[in-house]
Parts: structure tokens; C-alpha cells; sequence
């Protein structure tokens, strides 16, 4: 219907915008009918998406014709900015930006490097902008279940880790169990897509290539590998971001610092 | 170094802790000797267990120290620290797995690895003979507690941190517990700091009495001196 209204492709994009924003406006209507609010995070999301995305596009276009290292400026911005989510969304973890910022920096970074150097990436901004974005925003997305579930994990265990501490266990030991927990919770949505792949969805990007005139038969093939990068560089952030966010949990005298709320005059 | 006051196992000296904005435990300075049973006694919020916490370092003093034969406490590795004052807290914290994996675990930290027989010894001094084998999900409070204390005294600590172990269990249970905690820390010549909010339960316990009120020392003497047999403070 509206591409019978408007012929332009601007105007057409702005219109299928707001028919999205329209539906997501109505499903945050419902959901405030169930007494659920989530009428600013969903504002504020919707309005800091359009407006990232349009300013993405613009400067897509201007690196389109710069040189071919400005990807990887493009691609370093994206993990600073991933980071920084990844981190506000952890509020009250000790060093989280900089947990964050190392581990989607060497998780999606390591995997991005090597895929391209083998070759299954094109050097072109065109492919490696967009895949390269799909890995990092996913490896944030890890990056976040690893941090919030492994406070959860610590702040509902904090007797038994401290426990463990008492009785002069390392603070390695007492807290791994949680550690294991999270990173293996973290993977679930990696790992569900990559075996649900082709049966419960078809992702945009093998769309993409059909429509493009690709062979189908590569397209898919291309869509599982594109997948099964994003569980590696899942797999290496959830990885490096327990390792690192462990030693923020306890001081150098093995004292649990990450606790619910500062132990105030107990007792 | 600081030589310890005569017959002192361990001091505080001026040990002050800020959390949270406010001043939990302030300026205290005691000496306790070598197999004295010390109850820290006052209302909620004394800051009883937050003193008791960082007798064992799991909380970092922000002024003063604690010196454990003379030694401050600051100079001795923190898990080295840890095996030689043991703690039991008020809900026991029982590792999942059996009764024995769980008096196995402070001395497997020190590389020492508890024979059968030991646990079983342990067992029965904290009245759960040929129960090594069970699972601790299955315990009774009272029993968790039993084990809690087992497990503790399996890294042969010097002083026990009893943080209101009774606290809780049911009256018979309570008492059951108390007198056991007596008997153990008697047999074993173990110093020991006993945190309460039960008068009574002080004084059956206790050699001495510290009083804490918002973090301070607000009185200290014999438990005789500080409660009267009607269990309130004289």
C-alpha cells in the first residue's frame, strides 16, 4: 500500500518508519494496559534508534568513498559506543566500561580480524561495516546477560561465597560456580539461533543476497557462517568479560565487594 | 611488630570501619585472651557483626588493625588468616553435596586432605556420628548449624568467630547448639567471639561481656559485672 503512495524512496522510508514506530507505540500501549510501563525506555529507544541508524547512513555515505581503513575507525567507534551501553546497563559493577570495552573489543575485534583475513569477510566497507556491526552488537548483547546474571548470581550467593572466603578458599573457587552459570546463560540466544537457523527464521542478510540476485544455495551457507561468527565473537566476550569481571568482584585481600548493598552496622 | 599484652592470642587496635556514609564500627580497642569466650552484645544495628567481620578481614578496616599474636593482621596472606579464625554465622551456608564434602573443604584449601576417620571425629563431637555420608540438603536447621561448626573446627582454628549461630533455630535446638558450641570450644581450648542479642545466652556463655552501641564500646567487663542474673544489664 505504500509504495502505491509514495514513489519516492526517501519518503517511502520515512512512511514505513513511522507505521514501526506506530506498532511498537501500540504494543507499549498494551503492555501499559497490563500495568507493565515501559513507555520511556521504549520512547527514548524508538527515537535514539532513528536517529542512530539515519546519522549511521550518513556517514556510511561519506566512508563509502574515503579510504578502505576508515571501516576500521568506523568499526572501533561502534565497540567504544557498544561498550558504553553494555556498561550502563551494569550500573554499580565495579570497572564495568572498561570490562566491557575489552572484552567486545577483543571478543567481536579478535573475530572480525580473522574472518577477514581468511577471507570470509569482503575488505569493502560495504560488507564489513554491516557485518562487522552485527557481530560487535551482539557481542554487547553477551556481553550484558554476562554482567547482569553474574551479579545476580553473586548477590544471591554472597553467604555462601563468603563462606568459602571464611573458610580460606580463593576467591577464584568461591565465586566460579556463578561464573560458569552466567557465561553459559549468556550463550542461550547465540546458540538458539544458530540451531534454529533456516527452520524458525531466515535472517535478513540471506534475504538480502537473494534479492540481490546471489545463489541461493551460497546465501545460506554465507548466513551460517555469518551466524556461527557471531557465536564465536558471543562465545570470546562472555568469556573474556567473566574473566575479567571476576577480579572486580573481590579486593586484593579477598573481600567480596560486589554485595547487594554495603554491609552497614549489622547485628 | 608489636608484642601481644600478656596471655592476648589477639587486639584490636582503635579498629574503625565506614560503609554506606556511616561510621559502623568506631575506634574499638580490645585485648582477648588466649581460650576467653568474649560475647559482643547491644541492639540491631550496633554494629556487632560488622566488628565481627573484620576480625577475619571479609570486610577491610578503615582505621586501625587487628594484631593476631602481635602480628597486624594486614601482614599475614588474607586465606592464611582465614584458617586460623574460623567463623560460624548465623544461617549456615552449607556447600551442596554431603556432610563430608562440605568438613573437607576449609582444610582441602591448605592442601590438606581430611582422612575418613577425622571427619568422623569431628562428626561426633558435634553429636552427627556415621552421618559423613549424608546429603545436606536433607538437615534440620539445627543440624546445618552442627556442620556449619564441624567445618569450621576441621582447619583447627586458633579463635572461632561465632556470628549468632543460635539465632536461627527453635528454643531446643537454641540450646542444644549453645551448649555444644560451649563444650567444643572448651575441649579444643579455642578463643572465641561469640556475637548476641541475647543477654541471658551471654552470660551462660561468656567469660566477658563487651557491649557495642552505634559501633562503639559502650561497656566491657565480666559477664558478671556488666548483666545481672535477670539477664539485663546492671
Amino acid at each position: 500500500m505504500l509504495k502505491e503512495l509514495f514513489a519516492n524512496q526517501l519518503t517511502l522510508g520515512c512512511a514505513q518508519a513511522v507505521v514501526a514506530t506506530l506498532v511498537a507505540l501500540a504494543v507499549m500501549l498494551l503492555a501499559r494496559q497490563r500495568e507493565i510501563h515501559l513507555e520511556r525506555e521504549t520512547v527514548t529507544a524508538l527515537v535514539r534508534g532513528i536517529a542512530q541508524i539515519t546519522a549511521v547512513g550518513s556517514i556510511l555515505v561519506l566512508l563509502l568513498r574515503g579510504p578502505g581503513w576508515s571501516s576500521v575507525l568506523l568499526l572501533a567507534a561502534m565497540i567504544l559506543a557498544a561498550a558504553g551501553m553494555s556498561a550502563g546497563r551494569s550500573k554499580g559493577l565495579p570497572r564495568s566500561f572498561q570490562v566491557s570495552l575489552c572484552a567486545i573489543g577483543a571478543g567481536a575485534g579478535s573475530v572480525i580480524a580473522l574472518m577477514t583475513w581468511a577471507g570470509a569477510i569482503d575488505t569493502q566497507i560495504t560488507t564489513l561495516a554491516p557485518i562487522g556491526s552485527m557481530l560487535i552488537a551482539n557481542a554487547m548483547n553477551t556481553n550484558s546477560l554476562v554482567l547482569n546474571r553474574l551479579r545476580s548470581e553473586v548477590e544471591s550467593h554472597a553467604g555462601l561465597i563468603e563462606t568459602g572466603l571464611a573458610l580460606g578458599a580463593d576467591s577464584k573457587q568461591t565465586i566460579a560456580p556463578y561464573v560458569q552459570i552466567s557465561v553459559q546463560a549468556s550463550l542461550i540466544p547465540a546458540i538458539d539461533s544458530l540451531r534454529s537457523l533456516g527452520i524458525v527464521w531466515i535472517p535478513g542478510l540471506m534475504a538480502g543476497m537473494l534479492l540481490s540476485g546471489a545463489s541461493p544455495i551460497y546465501a545460506a551457507v554465507y548466513q551460517f557462517v555469518t551466524i556461527s561468527m557471531i557465536f564465536s565473537s558471543s562465545g570470546l566476550t562472555a568469556l573474556i568479560c567473566s574473566m575479567l569481571i571476576r577480579g572486580s568482584a573481590f579486593s586484593p585481600a579477598e573481600q567480596l565487594t560486589l554485595r547487594p548493598r554495603p554491609v552497614t552496622a549489622g547485628g | 611488630m608489636v608484642a601481644a599484652p600478656s596471655g592476648a592470642i589477639f587486639e584490636t587496635d582503635h579498629l574503625s570501619r565506614v560503609a554506606g556514609g556511616a561510621r559502623v564500627v568506631d575506634d574499638i580497642t580490645v585485648q582477648v585472651r588466649t581460650g576467653e569466650v568474649l560475647a559482643v552484645v547491644g541492639p540491631s544495628g550496633a554494629g556487632k557483626s560488622s566488628f565481627l567481620r573484620l576480625l577475619n578481614r571479609l570486610d577491610e578496616p578503615t582505621e586501625g588493625t587487628v594484631r593476631l599474636e602481635g602480628i597486624d593482621y594486614r601482614q599475614i596472606p588474607p586465606r592464611e588468616l582465614r584458617g586460623r579464625v574460623g567463623m560460624v554465622t548465623q544461617t549456615a551456608y552449607l556447600f551442596p553435596g554431603t556432610i563430608a564434602d562440605n568438613i573437607r573443604f576449609g582444610p582441602a584449601q591448605q592442601g590438606v586432605e581430611l582422612q575418613m576417620g577425622m571427619i568422623e571425629a569431628l562428626l561426633l563431637q558435634v553429636g552427627l556420628a556415621g552421618r559423613a555420608g549424608e546429603d545436606v540438603m536433607h538437615l534440620s536447621g539445627g543440624e546445618a548449624q552442627r556442620v556449619s561448626l564441624a567445618r569450621s573446627l576441621a582447619t583447627t582454628p586458633a579463635i572461632l568467630l561465632l556470628d549468632e549461630p543460635t539465632s536461627s533455630l527453635d528454643a531446643a535446638a537454641r540450646s542444644e547448639v549453645e551448649k555444644l558450641i560451649l563444650t567444643v570450644a572448651r575441649q579444643n581450648g579455642l578463643t572465641c567471639v561469640m556475637v548476641s542479642h541475647d543477654l541471658a545466652q551471654a552470660a551462660r556463655v561468656a567469660d566477658r561481656v563487651m557491649v557495642m552501641s552505634k559501633g562503639r564500646i559502650e561497656k566491657i567487663g565480666m559477664a558478671g559485672e556488666v548483666i545481672n542474673a535477670e539477664g539485663t544489664f546492671r
